[in-house]
């Protein structure tokens, strides 16, 4: 990773420290920037980056994704590991929760071994208090050496205080910072490799730190290390001292691969000793609300049905809640839309109205309509179960069936995520360490139906199943959540399949945080999601709705041997596009909903209006004739759920999943598999359609 | 007294952990998370298929699944 220091910079400040300490809350409140912050471990996939100003002074800080330890075992821990060792950043906040000071100070420890510019944020201080846990400021101060700031990020208590500490401490360093002592013969090793590297060292890296590393046989870090110093760094003094430090501690029967568990094991016993020192407990079952709720939440019998009851309600009320605005929206949009190409029609030639009114507008209209409202109620609902800490519980309640799938319990929060945006799931896998379930987990995300989807599933469901005047919201709940169960069920059938074959293993191990649940910040919660997720999501869908609209428009108006462009596509993809079960308008906006799903059924009442001549629309009934005309029927909507559900994954997701598993064969293979599926489900169903009816 | 293993521990029971006879990455998993030899872990509960253990581990509650925690040897129960 490349820093780049211009001249307004005057220092560049890394944060770090565990999963899902508020760590992105301090980031936040440092920088005015609005990063998403959700309740689970390993929220902060990618460096996040900002600027914040203190005085006369510019500081960059970058947002570390959360590790336990930088021993590294997953991608993240690598980021996060790499940044602080060689990112040459001038000074480390590392936050750590108030609550369990005794783990998050393991990570502390490792972190004075590498560099001194250290400060200490006890966050989360509040929420301690509460739990009746005292935490000796003062004395953690002295015992470390370090500037130790408490913090309630979320409430901004002590956040001027932490701003001026990173002011004063990244211009002066720490200078007596705790160093971990190990055992006589280890230490005496360390200073054999220690001294042949003398002089040797770009300034940043702390010798003792390297010295102790070079002895582990850790081929990773060695090959950072060597990336960083330059190769052929490790010349023949230090390899001849290396052998010979790892000779003495042989004859002292210390085995060089023990030296890792050594190390562990001894800034474990220090992280205790000293949270012993100075934590203090008030009254005992401080969590009682939590295990109370916990009782409930992931028991054997209320667990799982509650999860499908509280799923069942967010889809409820986003179908129930979006049906109003959706139709008021378009009423809207469509009243003016005379009026305003009269308006163009003034100064515009006749052509260039037509195309911008009935190309770019009409379909514009179309794709805020049909996604806004649902957006705007799932977004906000499913961020406040994100905040309460629910997520990590999911993926806790069904580990058992991705174990039978050889995979991993934590593939369920990355499919929680996926409901949102596949990209984020696709991107939220690096929280799985083993690359064997994490490539599963990204390959299998598409299956989940994003966002993006659910309008194009919403709209089918309402006009062919429920009937567009009943008004029955509860079945269309159960049809959608029926269509979500096959996409999971297809997940777990995927999952299984992969691992039997071209991913063959073992589920490996894997620990699972439970977060303590927290009362979500509602009013934040629903700005927050409506600003980030909201706005970002529908302006990716209006800039894809633009250049649609236009070549709609285009393929409906030029003519070629007395047909239309749009008639000849759609009668070239007609033939493939009928054993789907559906007709070659269908398929054209499947293709050209590549760049982003929502534009799907947009296009497709685009092209049939294009088409015929029924323009005029004021509510679903009337679509739902449009689209009978169209020769509809019961069977072509079951089959565009199903293609909706498997196709290729949007173009966004695709570049993720090519940037996360570094891999053109991967990324085919994620695209593939999908769209297999899709067109094998489709083409079968019709068939049996075909001799049934 | 007889050695177990940290799956062996009731819910609601306490242990002390005597060592992590696992290896590779999940040993500095389970090392990383806390378990260390003398650390006092609680069962607190478990996932409705009965294939992972929520543990409170230093103050933090880490979910465990049995193949791995049979890896966990334990002390003593205390109650």
């Amino acid at each position: 990773m490349k820093i780049l220091k211009n001249n307004s910079i005057d220092k560049v400040i890394a944060l770090a420290g565990n999963p899902n300490v508020g760590k992105s809350t301090v980031f936040n409140a440092l920088t005015g920037l609005h990063q998403h912050t959700g309740n689970w471990p390993g929220k902060t996939v990618k460096n996040a980056s900002g600027l914040f100003r203190y005085q006369e002074h510019f500081y960059k800080i970058y947002d570390l994704p959360g590790i336990y330890s930088i021993l590294a075992h997953s991608e993240e821990e690598v980021v996060a590991r790499d940044f602080i060792c060689f990112g040459e950043s001038d000074l480390t906040v590392i936050v750590v929760d108030a609550c369990s000071l005794m783990r998050n100070l393991n990570l502390v420890l490792q972190i004075t071994e590498i560099t001194s510019n250290i400060i200490l944020c006890v966050n989360l201080i509040d929420e301690a208090n509460k739990k009746k846990i005292n935490i000796d400021i003062e004395l953690l101060k002295e015992i470390l050496g370090i500037e130790v700031i408490a913090t309630s990020a979320r409430s901004g208590k002590g956040l001027e205080h932490l701003a001026s500490a990173i002011d004063k401490y990244s211009f002066e360093p720490n200078k007596d910072v705790y160093k971990v002592q190990y055992s006589r013969h280890l230490e005496k090793a360390i200073s054999i490799v220690e001294g042949s590297l003398k002089n040797k060292l770009k300034s940043n890296l702390n010798s003792r730190w390297v010295a102790l590393n070079l002895l582990k046989e850790d081929n990773e870090l060695f090959e950072s290390i060597d990336n960083y110093l330059g190769q052929g760094f490790l010349d023949k003094e230090i390899l001849k001292s290396i052998s010979l430090a790892r000779e003495y501690l042989l004859e002292k029967e210390i085995e060089i691969t023990e030296i890792e568990d050594i190390v562990v094991e001894r800034i474990n016993n220090i992280a205790e000793e000293i949270s012993n020192k100075v934590t203090s407990y008030g009254k005992k079952n401080y969590n009682k609300r939590d295990r109370l709720l916990d009782k409930i939440l992931t028991n054997k019998i209320t667990g799982i049905p509650i999860m499908m009851l509280l799923f069942g309600f967010i889809f409820w009320l986003t179908i129930e809640g979006a049906n109003y605005p959706s139709s008021l929206l378009n009423k809207m949009f469509f009243s003016v839309e005379e009026l305003l190409f009269n308006f163009c029609s003034y100064f515009l030639p006749n052509w260039f109205s037509n195309l911008l009114i009935y190309g770019v507008y009409r379909t514009l209209a179309w794709v805020v309509s049909v996604m806004l409202p649902p957006m705007m109620i799932f977004f906000p609902l499913f961020t406040l179960l994100e905040d309460l800490g629910y997520l990590p519980r999911i993926a806790f309640n069904v580990d058992k069936v991705f174990k039978k799938c050889s995979s991993c319990g934590k593939q369920a929060l990355t499919m929680a995520m996926g409901f949102g945006c596949n990209a984020v799931g696709v991107c939220g896998a690096r929280i799985i360490d083993s690359p064997r379930e994490r490539l599963i987990a990204i390959i299998t995300n598409s299956f989940v139906p994003c966002n993006g989807r659910f309008p194009t599933l919403i709209a089918i469901i309402t006009m062919f199943f429920v009937g567009v005047n009943s008004n029955n919201s509860i079945l269309s709940v159960a049809i959608l959540m029926s269509v979500i169960l096959l996409g999971i069920l297809m997940t777990f059938i995927v999952s299984k399949l992969l691992s039997m074959t071209i991913l063959k293993g073992i589920p490996s191990s894997f620990t699972l945080e439970l977060p303590p649940y927290r009362r979500p910040q509602v009013g934040k919660v629903i700005i927050r999601s409506v600003l980030d997720r909201t706005i970002f999501v529908l302006g990716r869908a209006v800039t894809i709705a633009i250049p649609a609209g236009i070549v709609i428009w285009v393929l409906a108006n030029v003519s070629y041997n007395g047909l239309s462009l749009l008639l000849h596509v759609s009668n070239f993809l007609n033939p493939f596009a009928s054993i789907l079960g559906m007709d070659g308008i269908i398929l054209l906006a499947f293709i050209l909903g590549f760049p982003a799903n929502e534009i799907v059924m947009p296009i497709i009442i685009m092209s049939y209006m294009a088409t015929g001549n029924l323009t005029d629309f004021t509510n679903l009934a009337d679509l739902k004739l449009l689209l009978v005309n169209n020769g509809w029927t019961i069977t072509t909507a079951i089959s565009i759920m199903i293609f909706s559900l498997m196709h290729w994954p949007c173009s966004t997701t695709c570049l993720t999943i090519k940037k996360e598993t570094k891999s053109n064969k991967w990324t085919l293979i994620s695209i593939l598999i999908p769209t297999l599926c899709g067109i094998i489900i489709c083409t079968a169903l019709n068939l049996l359609f075909k001799i049934m009816l | 007294m007889n050695e177990m293993n940290l799956c062996d521990v009731p819910l609601g029971k306490k242990a002390i952990v005597e060592k992590v006879i696992s290896s590779g990455s999940i040993k500095r998993r389970l090392l990383d998370i806390g378990l260390t030899p003398g650390t006092v872990v609680e069962s607190v509960f478990s996932n409705p298929g009965g294939n992972l253990t929520a543990y409170m581990i230093r103050g933090a509650l880490i979910a465990i699944r049995d193949n791995d925690s049979k890896n966990i040897l334990i002390r003593e129960i205390e109650s």
